[in-house]
């Protein structure tokens, strides 16, 4: 999920992005999880099939760099406005796994008339609970070896998604993949853990058709907190898929495709 | 040569009943405060009679720890400015990447200045990577974040009549005025933990003294880094003055002494390293080339202080961590350290460790001061006038 290049690379607002564009139709812009993806991902292979998939690696993660005016999710969201306007992006489909669920649902509420709908999966981003109890695992509070037990419901699909751990036979480069991750999503999502105060009291805002996708075995974020989270929007659909953890769409990317793509059927008018 | 007591204020009559981390997680109701109350007041006492036998004092501070019960070194120091009269009073150091408020930092060390009479010394350090989990300040940064909050308080000291004001990235003040000023001026003596020699490196261009913990075989090629660097910049060799070195030091007037007091000192080094494997090294505390090398190499850290499996007497002395023996034994021990690191200004001596009780706390620093310091402070002087006399 983090081991090769992507093959483009762009310079936008003054960032050099890796990203990878593939496939014809309307537009998805997808965002990544904090582990990142790498370009052969299968949920991204089956949605490129119907539609323009645009998926970069974030500032700070993969090979894309990050001035340090980037530091927060605020700037983010802001990276995503500036490239969506420098790709000329219109009528998107903005989909996010995880960490980029929580990015499409910040960027969905800054109002803009670019994205036309919003796909969630097993997202982060908000806080339901009182103060004294936590919504999403501390997962900076965890070791390495905690992944496959935390992040997926399959032990042996985790281990294969992960190459295994053998960061030895690994390239320095993929090392350095794998480092720069993890210390992104640190920066990022350090704290609060994962969310922000303020977004479930906008996510009124949002006024496109939402999917809310989650994994009946997400050990990161429940099902509940992903039936709190489709509830907070106005016209939301939320679906689990089964023998899936929070990085199910690695574990059944067939499942979480066939959801997705019949909600976006569903969702485009018929032509008159 | 310069010597410091240190002690961790260590909760060791809970060792015995933790199986895991003795850190972060620990269970807190094996801070028995009772227990700690006493403890405290020992650590503190020996603290008094180490200044009355000639020692400087330098202190630490950890947090959720079993093995430095120290939640404020600011807070030990307040207290020793005021019942000490001779030592030097070293903070080493304040985690500045810790702390959300450096003005507050910078007016508790002029305070205790000004009440110690210009008896402090001043370090300040990034902190072991478990402390962010108690004070829930990000890894990702933490050396920028380092870095301004030390030049605002080297500022905040600094600075003289109308107030400042200071808008960084990390730190906002609208009204810098710091009273008191410290005592010394322009202010106190500044020190810097390293391990690496890129850090080294800065340290020399700040001309600080550097410190380094346990760093056996690695504290050469620090030292080497800081000589060249520190030439380059100052135009001049560095002094033996600028180069400190942390190990344990046990004493005793016979090898049986020195084995008992060994045997209960030990356990020290078992458990001062069970950190949980989570916090050993959040994303973000080292850099990705380090992390990214480390992933690759399979090399993530040290192991038994860099020692082999039953270290000897000898292995611990050689590899840096522990200088244990008769005073005749300790000479020969340190001087030979000493010298394979280029010559070391400071000693700084956890002579409380483990399970060592009062006692032979004070009979250890008691027969050190009388029958090794001396020796020792002669050494040191003759290695500095080779220094002097090489650059001449």
């Amino acid at each position: 999920m983090f081991v090769t290049s992507l093959p483009e690379t762009r310079v936008i607002a003054g960032v050099t992005v890796e990203i990878l564009i593939k496939g014809q139709g309307q537009n998805l812009l997808f965002l990544h999880a904090g582990h990142g993806f790498q370009a052969d991902d299968p949920l991204l292979a089956a949605l490129s099939k119907q539609y323009r998939v645009i998926a970069a690696s974030h500032p700070g993660f993969g090979a894309t760099s990050r001035p340090n005016s980037i530091t927060s999710m605020e700037d983010l969201v802001f990276f995503y406005l500036d490239l969506m306007e420098s790709l000329d992006l219109t009528d998107i489909i903005v989909a996010g796994v995880s960490f980029g669920g929580w990015i499409a649902a910040e960027l969905a509420t800054r109002g803009t008339g670019r994205i036309s709908k919003l796909v969630l999966i097993d997202a982060v981003g908000v806080k339901f609970s009182d103060r004294e109890t936590r919504d999403i695992t501390d997962i900076f509070a965890t070791a390495l070896e905690e992944i496959p037990e935390l992040f997926f419901h399959d032990n042996e699909k985790a281990m294969a998604v992960l190459g295994h751990f053998d960061f030895k036979n690994m390239s320095l480069e993929t090392t350095t993949r794998f480092a720069r991750n993890r210390e992104a999503l640190l920066l990022f999502g350090w704290s609060p853990t994962l969310y922000n105060p303020k977004l479930l009291g906008r996510l009124h805002r949002v006024h496109v058709p939402v999917l809310v996708l989650w994994g009946a075995d997400d050990r990161i974020v429940s099902v509940e907190y992903g039936r709190k989270y489709a509830a907070a929007f106005a016209d939301a659909k939320f679906s689990v898929v089964k023998d899936a953890g929070h990085y199910g769409y690695l574990e059944q990317p067939a499942a979480y495709a066939t959801e997705v793509l019949e909600f976006l059927v569903a969702k485009t008018p018929v032509a008159a | 040569m310069e010597f410091w007591h240190f002690s961790e204020q260590s909760m060791h009559p809970a060792w015995d009943k933790i199986d895991g981390p003795t850190k972060v997680l620990v269970d807190n109701r094996l801070c028995d405060p009772e227990v700690a109350h006493k403890l405290y007041n020992r650590y503190l006492d020996e603290w008094m009679i180490a200044d009355e036998l000639g020692y400087n004092i330098f202190v630490n501070e950890h947090h959720a720890s079993a093995n430095c019960m120290s939640a404020s070194c600011l807070l030990t120091l307040g207290i020793l400015a005021r019942q000490t009269k001779k030592a030097r009073l070293l903070c080493l150091g304040v985690p500045i990447t810790n702390r959300t408020d450096p003005y507050r930092v910078a007016e508790e060390l002029a305070m205790i200045d000004v009440i110690s009479g210009g008896r402090l010394e001043i370090g300040l350090v990034k902190a072991s990577p478990f402390e962010l989990a108690m004070s829930n300040q990000s890894p990702a940064r933490i050396m920028d974040r380092y870095w301004e909050a030390h030049d605002f308080i080297v500022k905040a000291l600094t600075h003289k009549g109308t107030p400042f004001s200071w808008e960084g990235e990390f730190y906002q003040y609208r009204n810098v005025n710091l009273w008191p000023r410290p005592f010394q001026q322009p202010m106190p003596p500044m020190w810097i933990t390293a391990s690496g020699a890129s850090t080294g490196r800065k340290v020399a261009q700040l001309g600080y003294t550097m410190a380094t913990f346990f760093n056996g075989a690695g504290t050469r090629p620090l030292y080497e880094a800081y000589k060249d660097e520190y030439l380059k910049t100052h135009g001049r060799p560095a002094p033996l003055d600028r180069f400190a070195y942390l190990a344990i030091v046990v004493c005793g007037r016979t090898e049986a002494e020195v084995q008992e007091r060994v045997k209960k000192v030990k356990p020290y080094l078992e458990v001062q390293p069970r950190t949980p494997k989570a916090w050993s090294n959040p994303p973000g505390y080292e850099s990705v080339e380090l992390n990214a090398g480390a992933l690759k190499s399979g090399v993530t850290g040290r192991i038994n202080f860099g020692l082999p499996p039953n270290p000897t007497l000898q292995d611990m002395a050689e590899g840096g961590i522990m200088f244990a023996g008769t005073p005749d034994q300790l000479y020969d021990q340190m001087v030979k350290f000493s010298d394979r690191c280029g010559g070391i200004g400071h000693m700084l001596m956890l002579s409380q460790a483990g399970y060592l009780s009062h006692d032979e706390t004070v009979d250890t620093l008691t027969i050190f001061a009388n029958e090794v310091a001396p020796r020792l402070r002669a050494y040191a002087k003759q290695k500095n006038e080779e220094i002097v006399q090489a650059a001449e």
